[in-house]
């Protein structure tokens, strides 16, 4: 399966390999080299790259592109999965994932990959697990072993990995057992010219912090568990009741983890919380443009819009802007001609407005299309589909558990075509 | 620093090695000095040495072969995560020399207790056969052997190994193939993604195509999939005369679940799975699963995008109401937006191409101008395949020739030719326009196309073709390759249709082209001068010039490059390049005829069989097992028809007793026959120690009592003696029926009832608050009504079937062995032990053991035999006769009694040859303890019902419920315990019980099927401990899948 592992910078330089079998040499990553050299834009760098021996399969995150390579027929979703996977692992372990971090931590990083795949075949991609083989290094513990001269190689197979609930492991104990849920609610819109949409979409999870003592079996059951058309659960959460009762019963992992995400069935009309109103035109004849948009509410069922960030791709032949906000700060990179503007909450009462002018190149015909303007936003304490949760029982154990139970709505993928 | 001895020093050298390593530089100098740390005590310098030793052992062989040993000795450990990581690390050193050590290592870890031990035998069956191939044979074996394996940490490992060493050796997979699909859902994600694409593979050759033969008329229905769906499939399937095989089905419903898996890996596998193997009409559910994952990374979505197109070719249907989730947004990434369009033009139809085409506009004015280029193509592509909509598109695709982009204009002008040449009669307005646009475009390729739609067209347009013609001419030399072929192609068009005007003009351009630097287009300008120029030599060719430029061309059609993808595994990495990727499988076509389904039988059936009608089946099954088996087995069933005769005539109460008590006689007499004569030598030795150990017991213990007096009945001809005097010695009662005994049966029935009846009442008043009345379903009934009306009931109880309890043979015999001596440690001397499940015929106390010895040396082994006994207080033990001497390579089975006094403490003694002596020991099992027994339903209920309160033990077990069918759990139960079953009247109650070898106690479990897919499990019995052991041992057996 996975042969060996790469980890390149931005600037192009492998600072970091791992062999599972034979070693590769270093010198197969020319090929992804050119291939990132064609595709100008990291972006845009293929993640299959054949070359006459080997398969490159990279991701690329946080600046970091990941690249595999393998010798034969894998699926190739199993590796970008995995690799995907690592990552997210590195993240856990180290808080961020960035090459200073991943140079500084080289020995953890390396004994992590070690455990996480024998043979190119993955052996244990648990997080809990893995922390249990080998602990992630804190200040604390750092200086402990130096003076102790104990290590943070567990030597024990951690009992999850064996046990019927792998993702769990014994003998956790809490002062004060709590958990919390997030329903966390993305809206994916596109929104064309004359404000009206094109597309929208609700795509939620439920991201939970579950710190309980012992072996609790939590059950969660919803308001209206029928808005839920799609879902993905964690391993844990046992489907048989959910396609029963539609239930979600499961016994947690420790800490935090996504129990669930879903995706709101698209018959429902999806309401949208924001308006755009935007005037953007270039003339012909001079090397000036008008530049104007305006962001309002829209049914926000009484909650406040807050955390909004406009930003837009400008097209080549714009200059400089030069724009006034009504709140907030506004930025225009002239090399990257990225236009962000930070509003920050709305007030219904004075609608946030960045109104102005752009030079143009000089001789340019006008570009033929506008820019698409990108919208950020949060909406506490509402979940935009309805979707409510009705209540958390725990089975299994004897103490009473603080439980708490969160909402949000987040702009997603959310574009108005100007 | 390697050299300090602190181990802090060492620590941090390694550190700042394995950064060496991680940075790609080499670190191949410091090999002895790390070598000598691998022993090291510490685990963390130990493992980055095993880092170290798997980089650079392939370097440096001879010296990596100092470490071997350490590994040898790790693979004994017994801390399984040591033993693992030992195999690990030393199947992962590519040093050939060992691949015997290897070998060796890897058969003995995939017999190991651990899960984790064996799945790590499964992955170190990959590393030795890249490392060489030549072992294949024996790694099969190991291979198959594995795959037998029922825990979930190992299926995934070894199915990965069988891809990999022998994916072609499709018959390992029969046997397996259910147990793999019911394991599937609680295997670990990647091992799922394994087992699923093989098991797609599996089924494309030995199932039946569930597909109609007639693929056509299910394209168009594809349509009504998601209006009218299920009732109309359903009416289909009815109508056809296939029927899927149920293990088809199996598979295809144990997979649904894994469609809502987080791993996208599995989703994708699961899908994949659908697309080749289930019947067409139930496809359709992965288009959702497929849907969400587009809301995954980059990578992830070019995967998916990828395979949804090559799907949604074949089948538009399924992803048609998904239409808007592909909708193009401006930040994807480039081969994201392009894949997307390439689904949605899939996708189109008359009914939204509307739609489609104004969400097209908005992508044609792009920034990103590959994308828009990419676009005009889909419009092309659309325009063709839908007619209707074809004007449209052509209008539009006129109006972009008007953008200001070059490579817009460009690509709508090829992409108008070849729509034009589709329908060339009515548009001569365009190519007008076209022909004007000559002078602005620099496009070769554009150029180059409308050059050759004015020349095919030349004889509609007949005043601007020779225009244009000529000014081309004047700009010959400045053109590129490509116009200029098409220059040359026009010229030649003309000269045929309108030779008048154009003849000098293209005589002009001849003599340009044949001396071009280019050959291609010498050779055409000397081609086309010899076809149209008359002269002399001309051939026969030259009448037919005209036809040959200018006749009917056919018109392209505009393609998917995902057409051709289908015949690749989706999913699949040959299906993402297009190529066929090193190491791909074929999916082999559908069979005509299905293979033997049987073959698929796994021996639950087999079980099944071997308890209901109990005589012969059991005895082939036995045979089938171990082969000396048979034969003890006859022996006992004549010797049981034997001592009919015989125990009816030694005792006479037994007559009494009436038919049914005859019965049990029958069973249970030929363990006992042997002992019969010295019964009461037994019993008394058994009373002396009954009595010092029942003095001054609690109510429980009078509980014991009474199950022992039940037991009275089965079979006086051994134990009856033993149990009166026992009960007389220590209580004052039963000293009547001692005399009881001598007097007609009934009354002494009724006796032990009346004195049995208070005391019940007294222990579940006692135990009131344990008292659990779930867990005692089939209680028995006492307590709750009044002691005489009981007496009555026991009465008539007895009347209809007096209480039989009798020692049966074994319901299974297991055919495992436990090592008791290795051939390593004895020097070539090897022994095996397993436990027959027969009566021991040294001792009835006695658990009979079968030891095999074998001689692996190459000289005879002189005088083997049992030396010094260290046995815990009060074990005794039955030796072998001395062996005299062990050929080589021979082997010889003794057998042996011990005394365990029901407990699971260990024998340890000597075995001894000529020369040396070995301590080896044996730790029973709990569930080799005891002797079956039969008893009646009834029967069972009443001991139970003495047995509760403290002599009960329960536990709750969870299970999928494919575990909970009778053969499943009827198997577990004995394959771990050595117990008889019961009868029972439900179906959802399964018991069975035994008695302790040594005290004879009586062993109740009882398995209740609750709903959903737990179960209680409930153990009955006075010897509490061993109770709770054998509770222990049974749940997880029952549980795991």
């Amino acid at each position: 399966m996975i042969h060996s592992l790469f980890l390149i910078n931005s600037s192009g330089d492998i600072f970091l390999e791992k062999h599972w079998k034979s070693v590769v040499s270093r010198s197969v990553c020319d090929y992804f080299f050119e291939a990132q050299e064609r595709a100008t834009e990291a972006e845009n760098v293929p993640p299959v790259i054949p070359t006459p021996h080997h398969y490159l399969l990279s991701v690329y995150r946080h600046k970091i592109f990941f690249v595999a390579v393998i010798q034969t027929e894998v699926p190739p979703l199993f590796v970008i999965e995995f690799l995907h996977r690592v990552v997210d692992t590195f993240q856990d372990y180290f808080g961020v994932c960035s090459e200073p971090v991943i140079k500084d931590n080289v020995v953890v990083v390396y004994e992590v990959l070690e455990e996480m795949l024998d043979n190119g075949f993955p052996l244990a991609t648990e997080s809990n697990i893995l922390k249990e083989l080998i602990k992630p290094p804190t200040i604390l513990r750092t200086v402990v072993n130096t003076i102790t001269g104990s290590t943070n190689v567990g030597d024990q197979l951690p009992t999850g990995q064996l046990s019927v609930v792998p993702w769990r492991r014994t003998g956790v104990k809490y002062t004060n057992n709590e958990a919390y849920f997030d329903v966390i609610e993305e809206i994916d819109a596109i929104i064309d010219k004359s404000g009206s949409t094109i597309t929208a979409e609700i795509q939620g999870v439920i991201d939970a912090c579950v710190k309980l003592t012992g072996m609790p079996d939590l059950t969660l059951s919803f308001m209206n568990p029928r808005l839920l058309d799609d879902v993905s659960f964690h391993p844990c959460v046992r489907f048989k009741r959910w396609e029963s009762e539609r239930i979600l019963s499961f016994i947690p992992p420790d800490g935090n983890f996504r129990l669930l995400s879903y995706h709101v069935s698209a018959q429902n009309l999806v309401a949208i919380p924001v308006y755009v109103k935007h005037s953007i035109s270039f003339r012909d004849s001079s090397s000036l443009g008008r530049f104007e948009i305006t962001v309002g509410p829209k049914q926000t069922m009484g909650k406040t819009i807050e955390g909004v960030m406009v930003t837009s791709q400008m097209p080549k032949g714009v200059l400089n802007m030069s724009l006034a906000p009504s709140q907030g700060t506004h930025t225009f990179d002239p090399v990257t001609k990225m236009l962000s503007w930070d509003v920050g909450k709305i007030n219904p009462q004075k609608l946030p407005s960045l109104k102005g002018t752009m030079s143009l190149q000089a001789g340019a015909s006008k570009p033929d299309e506008n820019p698409t303007i990108n919208l950020q936003f949060k909406i506490q304490q509402l979940a935009i589909s309805g979707l409510k949760v009705n209540r958390l029982d725990m089975y299994g154990e004897k103490y009473k558990p603080f439980k708490g139970i969160k909402y949000m709505t987040k702009a997603g993928k959310f574009q108005v075509r100007t | 620093m390697l050299e300090s001895n602190k181990d802090s020093a060492k620590l941090d050298a390694m550190k700042r090695i394995v950064g060496m390593i991680a940075k790609g530089k080499n670190a191949s100098e410091l090999f002895p000095a790390v070598v000598k740390n691998v022993a090291s005590k510490n685990i963390e310098i130990k493992k980055l040495v095993y880092v170290y030793l798997v980089r650079y052992a392939e370097e440096q062989q001879d010296l990596a072969l100092l470490s071997i040993s350490t590994f040898q000795r790790a693979l004994k450990d017994p801390n399984q995560l040591i033993r693992a990581s030992a195999l690990r690390v030393l199947s992962s050193i590519r040093v050939p020399i060992i691949v015997p050590i290897m070998m060796l290592a890897i058969k003995e870890a995939s017999a190991d207790l651990s899960p984790y031990v064996r799945k790590n035998a499964a992955h170190a069956i990959q590393k030795l056969y890249s490392l060489d191939p030549e072992q294949k044979e024996m790694l099969i074996e190991v291979i198959e052997k594995l795959l037998k394996d029922k825990s979930t940490l190992v299926a995934g490992s070894v199915v990965m190994a069988f891809e990999e060493v022998c994916p072609d050796r499709i018959d390992l997979i029969h046997k397996n193939y259910r147990k793999l699909c019911n394991l599937l859902v609680d295997v670990e994600e990647w091992g799922q993604v394994v087992i699923i694409h093989m098991l797609t593979r599996y089924a494309r050759t030995q199932f039946v195509s569930p597909w109609k033969e007639d693929d056509g008329l299910e394209d168009n229905e594809k349509n009504f999939y998601e209006s009218d769906d299920e009732q109309k499939e359903k009416t289909d399937q009815r109508k056809k005369p296939y029927t899927m095989d149920p293990d088809h089905r199996l598979l295809i419903r144990n997979t649904k679940p894994l469609l809502q898996s987080r791993n996208a890996a599995v989703v994708m596998a699961v899908a994949q799975l659908y697309w080749h193997i289930s019947p067409k009409s139930e496809v359709g559910i992965i288009s959702k699963s497929l849907v969400r994952l587009l809301r995954s990374n980059r990578e992830v979505q070019y995967i998916v995008l990828q395979n949804i197109a090559t799907m949604s070719i074949q089948r538009k249907g399924m992803f048609e109401p998904y239409l808007k989730s592909f909708y193009v947004r401006s930040t994807d990434p480039t081969m994201i937006k392009t894949l997307k369009l390439e689904i949605l033009t899939n996708l189109a139809n008359e009914a939204n191409i509307s739609t489609l085409l104004r969400e097209f506009q908005t992508y044609v004015k792009s920034q990103d101008k590959q994308f828009a280029a990419a676009t005009i193509q889909t419009i092309g592509r659309c325009a063709t395949n839908i007619s209707e909509v074809t004007d449209t598109c052509l209008n539009g695709l006129v109006c972009l020739l008007s953008n200001r982009d070059e490579i817009v204009v460009a690509e709508s002008v090829v992409v108008i030719k070849k729509l034009l040449q589709m329908q060339p009669a009515q548009h001569g307005e365009i190519i007008k326009h076209m022909a004007k646009l000559l002078d602005s475009i620099t496009v070769p390729v554009a150029r180059a196309s409308i050059l050759w739609l004015i020349g095919e067209n030349c004889e509609r347009v007949p005043k601007i073709a020779p225009d244009v013609l000529r000014k081309m001419a004047k700009s010959f030399t400045s053109e590129d390759d490509l116009v200029k072929l098409q220059i040359l192609n026009l010229g030649a068009k003309l000269y045929l249709t309108n030779s008048r005007q154009t003849k000098l003009l293209t005589q002009y351009i001849l003599n340009l082209g044949k001396y071009d630097q280019n050959y291609d287009i010498r050779d055409r300008t000397r081609f086309i001068r010899q076809l149209i120029v008359p002269n002399e030599k001309s051939g026969a060719l030259s009448k037919y010039a005209k036809k040959i430029f200018l006749a009917q061309k056919p018109a392209p059609l505009l393609e998917s490059p995902f057409k051709d993808r289908d015949h690749f595994q989706l999913g699949t990495l040959s299906h993402t390049l297009n190529t066929k990727a090193n190491g791909y499988l074929e999916l082999s076509n559908w069979p005509e005829v299905a293979p033997d389904p049987s073959v698929r039988n796994v021996e639950i059936i087999e079980l099944a069989k071997e308890w209901t009608p109990a005589g012969k089946t059991k005895k082939d099954n036995a045979a089938k097992k171990f082969y000396s088996e048979s034969e003890e087995e006859e022996d006992s069933s004549d010797s049981s028809s034997d001592s009919e005769s015989e125990s009816e005539s030694a005792s006479g109460e037994q007559d009494e007793e009436g038919g049914s008590s005859d019965d049990s006689s029958e069973d249970s007499s030929s363990e006992h026959r042997s002992d019969s004569e010295s019964a009461s030598e037994v019993g008394d030795k058994r009373t002396a120690k009954r009595n010092s150990k029942s003095n001054g017991k609690s109510d429980s213990e009078d509980g014991e009592k009474e199950n022992e007096k039940s037991k009275t009945s089965d079979s006086f001809s051994a134990d009856s003696g033993s149990e009166e005097e026992s009960s007389s010695g220590s209580e004052s009662e039963s000293e009547s029926e001692f005399e009881s005994r001598k007097v007609a049966k009934e009354k002494e029935k009724n006796k032990t009832k009346q004195d049995r009846n208070p005391l019940t009442k007294d222990v579940s008043l006692l135990d009131l608050d344990d008292f659990n009345p779930v867990s005692t379903p089939v209680a028995f009934p006492t307590p709750a009504l009044s002691p005489s009306l009981i007496a009555d009931l026991e009465g008539l109880n007895l009347s209809t079937s007096s209480s039989v309890i009798s020692v049966n043979t074994p319901v299974f015999v297991p055919v495992k062995t436990h090592v008791l001596l290795h051939r390593m440690s004895g020097r070539g001397l090897a022994a095996h032990y397993f436990f027959p499940r027969q009566p021991c015929i040294f001792g009835d106390k006695m658990v009979s053991i079968q030891i095999t010895l074998n001689n692996t040396t190459d000289r005879k082994i002189e005088n083997i035999h049992i030396g010094g006994k260290k046995l815990p207080m009060g074990m005794q033990m039955h030796v072998f006769n001395p062996i005299e001497s062990l050929e080589p390579e021979g082997s010889i089975t003794v057998s042996v009694g011990i005394d365990f006094c029901d407990s699971t403490q260990t024998a340890s003694f000597q075995l001894c040859t000529k020369d040396d002596c070995f301590n080896v020991n044996i730790q029973p099992p709990v569930g080799e303890l005891l002797l079956p027994v039969t008893m009646s339903e009834k029967d069972f209920k009443k001991e139970q019902g003495m047995l509760t309160g403290m002599n009960e033990t329960s536990t709750v077990i969870i299970a999928a419920p494919q575990n909970f069918t009778p053969s499943v759990i009827l198997q577990k139960v004995v394959n771990v315990a050595n117990v008889g079953v019961v009868p029972s009247g439900q179906d959802n109650i399964h018991r069975f019980a035994a008695k302790t070898v040594h005290s004879g106690s009586l062993m109740l479990v009882t398995v209740e099927l609750k709903e959903g897919s737990t179960a209680q499990l409930i153990i009955n019995t006075e010897r509490t401990v061993i109770g709770s052991v054998l509770l222990r041992e049974l749940k997880p057996v029952l549980s795991q899948g």
